[in-house]
């Protein structure tokens, strides 16, 4: 074998890729996403204005805060169907909180924070405790939450009327740029932190990687898994109180339909469904591809129906273009 | 001194319809390398696992320096000091080196809300140094080689400062070069009173290595002997238990046979460069080299695994397109695989199924239901003739010892009823009875006519079976031996032959 002089070389080099991973994948998203804008902007001069690019933005951070929090859950391997309902259960309970409690505004946040980290607090003791495959627990959990919102609503939008201040959260503007974008911006720098620099995080990519591996060293991977299952909660219910902030109003019947869209942002981002691998930034930017098609194609006078079959081709060739160039490697 | 540091005493296990440890005894020094031996099925690993907390024993004691301790997860193994490497690879693929080094104890700062990185790269580096590990601890697990992957699960064992290191068979992977390294490593750790446990079917490594063995047969304790008294026979008779078949070399097929399968000018990218040779049938070829030698690659080529830049491939005389390895399948080429973890088994699925998933098309009926009744007479027979140690063919796979689960790729070829078949590192984690088993095997099939390409590394097994061998380096042929001229030295000398001038090929 070597000798030691070569070791200390061979040690040294720089680790700065590595350790975010898939670098190449994120510049061929974010390449696509650059072309995307450049191509619409020619194609229509109603794209690249202040006021659309704010609505994309706009547009992207529901969606976006959802994908963010699904990052998560999928890295580990696995899937969390709920994300939707479980945003509309939530706001629907900040509704309560809010208007028929007559609570203060935070209460209301408090409330729909919760509720979203309670729901994946249950789906992920089902996973991890109880054995149940994510795709079964968060389905249950999506049919759950989806009638829970209808019944403790009784079926009817929830208005914040007499809190015209809860709609600032999302729809109040610095510099013409709503809150709600600052908002998805700063919880995709807190996710990327939480990913990338805590244990939570490490973990994270462990279990995705080889969750029997991961056991055997020693961590406890039922309660881990758990954890990252309420996280993801946790950005649900952010989500949900953007959306009812935003629409001044708490509708439960709407959402479902959301978590796929979601799981469409984070794969187009890089992030593999098999576990393992995935990023926030790759995840932030997949949301914006989905938005700013959906955009640039109304905006076209695409309609609608073929701006579903569009979105559709890219997620499949977004992933089609990751596995070619890992096959290359 | 006296008092022993592990002694585990009346240890029982059972799982689900096998009684895997029956009254095991076990007992390792402070300071001593303590061979644990046995054929596939004995239990080892099962004894191993129940030490370091995977499994919970149902019954027996075991006493950690004299005191009695209970060891109910891996988390309390690591606190006594108790380390392992598993017989598979444990490791995370898609984290880096350093991180799978400190998984479950990563260094953290701002009082444990973050993780430090920078000291975890920089505890990893120390290890790496230490150990004499030249490449990066920042490396994905899953870029490294299988043998690089394995000095990663060591460092990891070691890096919890055990006093107790277990191996599982962690040489079956690596290169002579790496196992020398190994060696010196555990020859180092036993100098600082590490007691090591080394499980493993080598039996030359064995003797030189270990200070103690002890035999175990059927989930029983046996004995345990002082290795420099104690012969190779004797302890492969105290594992067995029974006479083992002698092989002499077979007659080699009549010069005249059919040829079987001829390949012309194979080559794909640096791994296989112009690779030329014929099978006859009812002949074993043997294809020595070291590792990465191109061997691997060139059986791939002709099961049609992966698809090669250039070449010709004849079977029966018929040129042949293939395009995967159904069409491979189909011209009756089997391939069985050195990983068979990755490659050979469908791991979750029982042993029948297992058997049977190359020739579906025979148990079905007109109708084209699965007929699950010969489905099971046909498992029970390779169950049994290749002496497979299973509670019955319903067994999930992966709940076999690794020995076991080689038998089982070995009866799914059998069952496709190949004219071609290609063993890739057939004996690989194999104990001595079942390799006899396997090689009398070879026989068998070479004696009923079938061409069977045997690729090995371990030069012995090579040079007792094949009737003719080719040797390779960096993707070239580099030499061409029979069987009766071949020897240790030859084949050495032409498995390290750089090719400078392009026609070195000895006829
Ligand atoms: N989790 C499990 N479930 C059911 N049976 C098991 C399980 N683990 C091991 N066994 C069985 O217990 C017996 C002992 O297996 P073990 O893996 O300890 O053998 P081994 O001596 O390590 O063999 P090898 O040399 O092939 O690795 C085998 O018959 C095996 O099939
Ligand atoms: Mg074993």
């Amino acid at each position: 074998m070597s000798a030691v002089t070569e070791t200390a070389q061979a040690a040294k080099p720089a680790r700065t890729v590595s350790l975010r991973g898939g670098a190449t994948q994120k510049l061929l998203a974010f390449a696509s996403l650059i072309l995307l804008v450049l191509f619409f902007s020619l194609a229509s001069e109603n794209f690249f204005r202040f006021d659309n690019l704010i609505g994309i933005m706009l547009s992207t951070a529901v969606i976006g805060v959802l994908a963010l929090g699904s990052t998560f859950v999928i890295i580990t391997g696995g899937i969390d169907l709920s994300v939707g309902t479980v945003m509309t259960f939530s706001a629907v309970m900040t509704g309560v909180v809010i208007s028929f409690w007559g609570l203060p505004i935070p209460f209301g946040i408090a409330g729909g924070i919760l509720t979203g980290m309670l729901c994946g607090f249950i789906s992920g003791w089902f996973v991890a405790r109880m054995q149940i495959p994510p795709f079964i627990a968060t389905l249950g959990m999506m049919m759950v939450t989806k009638g829970l919102a209808l019944v403790v609503s009784g079926t009817r939008p929830i208005y914040f009327n007499d809190t015209p201040g809860f709609s600032k959260l999302a729809m109040g503007t610095i510099l013409g740029i709503p809150y709600a974008v600052f908002v998805f911006f700063g919880l995709a720098i807190l996710a990327g932190i939480v990913l990338n620099k805590t244990i939570i995080g490490r973990y994270n990519f462990a279990l995705g990687s080889n969750e029997e591996a991961t056991r055997l060293s020693g961590v406890n991977v039922r309660n881990w898994k758990i954890a990252i299952y309420a996280m993801t909660g946790i950005f649900s219910g952010i989500a949900g109180i953007l959306m009812a902030s935003r629409l001044n109003s708490a509708q439960p019947a709407l959402g479902a339909g959301y978590e796929l869209e979601a799981i469409a942002a984070v794969v187009i981002g890089g992030t593999s469904l098999s576990g393992g691998r995935g990023s926030i930034l790759g995840t932030v930017i997949g949301a914006l591809i989905m938005s700013v098609m959906t955009n640039g194609l109304r905006i076209l006078s695409v309609p609608q129906e073929w701006q579903i079959v569009l979105v559709g081709l890219v997620v499949v060739l977004a992933v089609y273009a990751d596995i070619l160039r890992r096959r290359k490697k | 001194m006296d008092i022993p540091l592990v002694l585990m005493e009346g240890i029982e296990k059972s799982f689900p319809g096998v009684h895997a440890l029956k009254n095991c005894r076990f007992e390792l020094r402070a300071g001593e390398i303590h061979a644990l031996v046995g054929e596939n099925g004995a239990g080892k690993s099962t004894l191993m696992k129940v030490l370091t907390g995977v499994y919970r024993k149902d019954a027996g004691t075991i006493r950690y320096k004299g005191k009695e301790v209970e060891i109910p997860d891996t988390k309390a193994a690591q606190q006594l000091g108790i380390g392992i490497i598993h017989q598979e690879l444990n490791l995370m693929p898609d984290l880096t080196a350093a991180q799978n080094l400190f998984i479950g104890r990563e260094p953290r700062k701002l009082g444990g809300l973050l993780l430090d990185d920078r000291r975890l790269y920089k505890d990893a580096e120390k290890l790496f140094r230490q150990l004499n590990l030249n490449f990066s601890p920042d490396t994905k697990v899953g870029d490294l080689t299988v043998a690089r992957q394995q000095m990663v699960e060591i460092a990891k064992a070691l890096s919890y400062n055990s006093e107790v290191l277990i191996m599982d068979e962690p040489t079956a992977a690596l290169t002579s070069a790496e196992i020398e390294e190994l060696f010196r490593m555990m020859g180092q750790l036993r100098e600082q009173g590490v007691g090591i446990v080394y499980i493993s079917h080598r039996m030359e490594e064995l003797k030189r290595m270990t200070d103690r063995m002890t035999v175990m047969r059927d989930g029983s304790y046996i004995d345990t002997l002082q290795t420099a008294d104690t012969s190779i026979n004797r302890i492969i008779s105290l594992m067995v238990g029974r006479e083992l078949y002698v092989n002499t070399k077979q007659a080699a097929p009549r010069l005249n046979a059919d040829t079987v399968l001829e390949v012309k000018g194979l080559s794909r990218g640096r791994a296989v460069r112009d690779v030329s040779f014929s099978l006859k049938k009812g002949e074993i070829l043997g294809i020595a080299g070291l590792m990465g030698a191109g061997r691997t690659e060139t059986a791939r080529l002709i099961f049609g695994a992966d698809r090669p830049d250039a070449g010709e491939i004849f079977v029966h005389g018929r040129k042949l397109v293939i395009r995967g390895p159904h069409d491979a399948v189909r011209h009756g080429i089997g391939y069985l695989s050195e990983d068979r973890k990755r490659y050979g088994l469908m791991t979750e699925m029982d042993v029948r199924t297992n058997i049977a998933v190359s020739s579906y098309g025979r148990f079905r009926s007109a109708a084209g239901w699965m007929r699950d009744a010969s489905m099971d007479e046909n498992a029970e027979r390779y169950v049994d003739s290749l002496q497979i140690k299973t509670p019955g063919v319903h067994q999930i796979v992966k709940f076999l010892s690794g020995g076991n689960q080689q038998k089982v790729v070995i009866g799914k070829w059998l069952t496709r009823d190949c004219d071609i078949l290609i063993f890739d590192e057939p004996t690989r984690g194999i104990d001595v009875g079942a390799k006899t088993e396997i090689y009398k095997l070879l026989d068998e099939l070479a004696a009923q006519g079938k061409g069977i390409i045997m690729i090995s590394s371990e030069l012995p097994e090579i040079l007792r079976m094949s009737h003719r061998i080719l040797v390779m380096c960096e993707g070239r042929l580099t030499g061409e031996l029979s069987g009766e001229e071949a020897t240790q030295e030859l084949i050495m000398r032409y498995a390290t032959m750089r090719i400078t001038e392009p026609d070195a090929k000895h006829a």
